[in-house]
């Protein structure tokens, strides 16, 4: 049963911009700067606007350089933003709230707080008393984050003899012992093995479910979007691209379906033969691939059966890779067009 | 009150266990340190034998005496260096630091608290040889010892809130190593680590008197030597107040400005 949250997080207009520093390059141009420093602004992040309501684990996509990490940091109140406003749990992160703090965590996949030489155990005792956490909770909080991420033995070694997965487990344990009400998890499984990656995933989800916890997730393995998210913001060059459930991009944005044949004798079919199907994905021996546009996919697959002897036939959705690389390239065509503008409307009609 | 205090154990304990891991590196360190005194101690006991056994009232006893305590507050003077910011500051590793509820001024003191208990450990053998080998004289009572026991820690406390206020304008000025040169340069001179302050020209002693440098440095040692009366006692946890306060003020104005400035331009 689903039930009617207030939002936890509430971005309105909100716009960074950079004020980034140039000149050419060679002696001159060095000189000359120093009287007259000249100065470009960058915006990272133009005049976004979502809500996302308490409990709600949300994907946050965009390509390197699209504003999800600025977005973040306006969010966890890294950033002061140029424009617009952000509540989150009610307060304005820019103002840093010891009580905000205490209630909201930021994981980003390479930065580590953790002391080096010592066992982990000895930093979440740090954390204890940082996040003035009641001793009988933590300990109840840190077994139980031990026993679901299977931490026993590592905990008790020093932080540097850790593997990166490893590492990665005990900071993400870290960071959530004060039981934040909101996470925002900058890339949590970069770089970590697909076990490892799969455990992390099945942590933040019983974390959720556990604690109703608002997450904001951005992650270029989409395996984790897939998992966790069945909301998806996409963000480009600074600009909201979509907004939506999952499930809406892929019907939004995938035009086309994949059909994949098998054929019965195992020969291989010249390309020039197979054109009148579709577009052609790949072509091997006894095998290809198509892709079609999806109102056509049942005359398509009557073609097929008719010309062909087939042993087997799939007719399969896009991946999810695919459809975002299609939203990215819309965004890269016309971010103010349709897509833009069908997003937008979504979002207006969020809480 | 409690909570800080607890965050305070809990680090001290937790970087105490972190400084254990380097004794060895700590200890070398150490006995390096012990080298410059004893430069500067054979130096002036050479000029104190030529000019009949003493200098400004400094015999050799008194200043072997003098650069040996030299190195207990030599020790418990190291705080975080200013360079450190450049570090948090333009690579972002302030970042981590601005997530947790607490200032990370406390962070900080705590380690530093924990690096000197360490240290003051390794220091104990250090010191034993230095007395065996230069028969220091020292002439301070108890009371004298105790009030250096307190003016090392207030004294240390006081540079730590300086250093740290100075590390801060990393916030302002990208290239910052010039003006920490400067300020350790003046440091060195006015502090009594190169010179007993004593033993400075007149116009010295009076800059040294108004500047934050001796109150952390050549205070103690005189305490320690009972070279100083009530009065000058007054006087010099007075100064230590005085500078730990303007110190604070600065801290507190530059951390606010600085932090909005850095959220300003990226994090």
């Amino acid at each position: 049963m689903t039930t009617i949250s207030p939002a936890a997080i509430v971005v309105d207009h909100l716009s960074k911009v950079y004020r980034v520093p140039e000149r050419e390059a060679g002696l001159m141009a060095g000189v000359r700067s120093l009287v007259g420093r000249r100065f470009r602004e960058v915006p990272a992040v133009r005049d976004i606007a979502f809500a996302i309501a308490a409990g709600e684990v949300v994907g946050f996509l965009g390509p390197n350089g699209a504003g999800k990490t600025t977005t973040i940091k306006m969010l966890a109140g890294l950033l002061h933003p140029s424009d617009g406003r952000a509540r989150v749990l009610g307060f304005e992160p820019a103002r840093r709230e010891r009580e905000y703090l205490r209630q909201m965590t930021l994981v980003m996949g390479n930065r580590n707080q953790l002391a080096w030489d010592l066992p982990a155990l000895d930093s979440f005792d740090v954390a204890r008393a940082m996040y003035r956490i009641p001793r009988e909770r933590f300990l109840r909080t840190r077994d139980a984050f031990i026993r679901l991420l299977d931490l026993d033995e590592v905990v008790r070694k020093p932080v540097r003899n850790l593997s990166l997965g490893e590492r990665m487990k005990v900071e993400i344990a870290a960071s959530l012992l004060h039981l934040p009400k909101v996470l925002f998890l900058d890339e949590p499984t970069i770089g970590l093995d697909v076990a490892m990656q799969r455990r992390i995933r099945a942590f933040i989800a019983e974390y959720n479910q556990r604690v109703g916890a608002t997450v904001l997730l951005t992650s270029h393995y989409m395996a984790d979007v897939q998992a966790l998210c069945r909301r998806v913001i996409i963000i480009h060059r600074g600009r909201l691209l979509f907004d939506g459930p999952l499930a809406d991009l892929i019907a939004r944005f995938a035009s086309h379906k994949q059909v994949g044949v098998t054929l019965a004798n195992g020969a291989q079919p010249s390309a020039a033969s197979l054109a009148s199907y579709g577009t052609i994905v790949e072509v091997g021996e006894g095998r290809f691939a198509l892709s079609v546009p999806k109102a056509d996919v049942p005359a398509v697959t009557a073609r097929l059966l008719a010309d062909w002897p087939i042993a087997d036939l799939s007719v399969d959705e896009p991946s999810i890779e695919d459809v975002i690389e299609r939203v990215f390239a819309g965004g890269d065509h016309d971010a103010d067009g349709a897509a833009a503008d069908a997003v937008a409307g979504r979002a207006e009609a969020r809480p | 009150m409690s909570a800080l205090r607890d965050i305070y154990l809990t680090s001290i304990r937790v970087s105490w266990l972190s400084q254990l891991q380097y004794r060895v590196g700590l200890a070398i360190w150490i006995v390096g340190l012990a080298i410059e005194p004893v430069v500067y101690l054979v130096v002036w006991t050479t000029v104190a034998d030529a000019q009949g056994g003493s200098v400004g009232g400094f015999t050799r006893g008194a200043f072997a005496a003098y650069y040996i305590v030299w190195i207990v507050v030599r020790v418990m003077n190291i705080a975080l260096t200013p360079w450190a910011f450049e570090e948090r500051v333009q690579r972002g590793a302030l970042s981590p630091m601005l997530l947790r509820p607490i200032h990370p001024f406390h962070v900080d003191l705590a380690d530093f608290i924990a690096m000197k208990l360490v240290s003051l450990l390794i220091l104990v053998p250090v010191i034993g040889v230095l007395v065996v080998l230069f028969d220091p004289s020292f002439q301070g009572g108890a009371l004298d010892v105790a009030l250096f026991a307190v003016a090392t820690w207030t004294g240390f406390l006081m540079r730590f809130i300086l250093v740290w206020a100075l590390g801060l304008v990393t916030f302002w000025i990208v290239r910052i190593g010039a003006i920490f040169d400067l300020y350790f340069a003046v440091e060195l001179l006015l502090s009594g680590r190169i010179v007993p302050i004593d033993l400075l020209p007149p116009w010295a002693r009076t800059a040294a008197a108004l500047l934050p440098f001796r109150w952390s440095f050549g205070f103690p040692i005189e305490l320690a030597l009972g070279r100083l009366d009530g009065v000058d006692a007054a006087i010099g946890f007075g100064m230590q107040a005085f500078w730990a306060a303007v110190g604070t003020g600065a801290l507190v104005l530059l951390w606010r400005r600085g932090v909005r400035r850095y959220s300003a331009v990226g994090a």
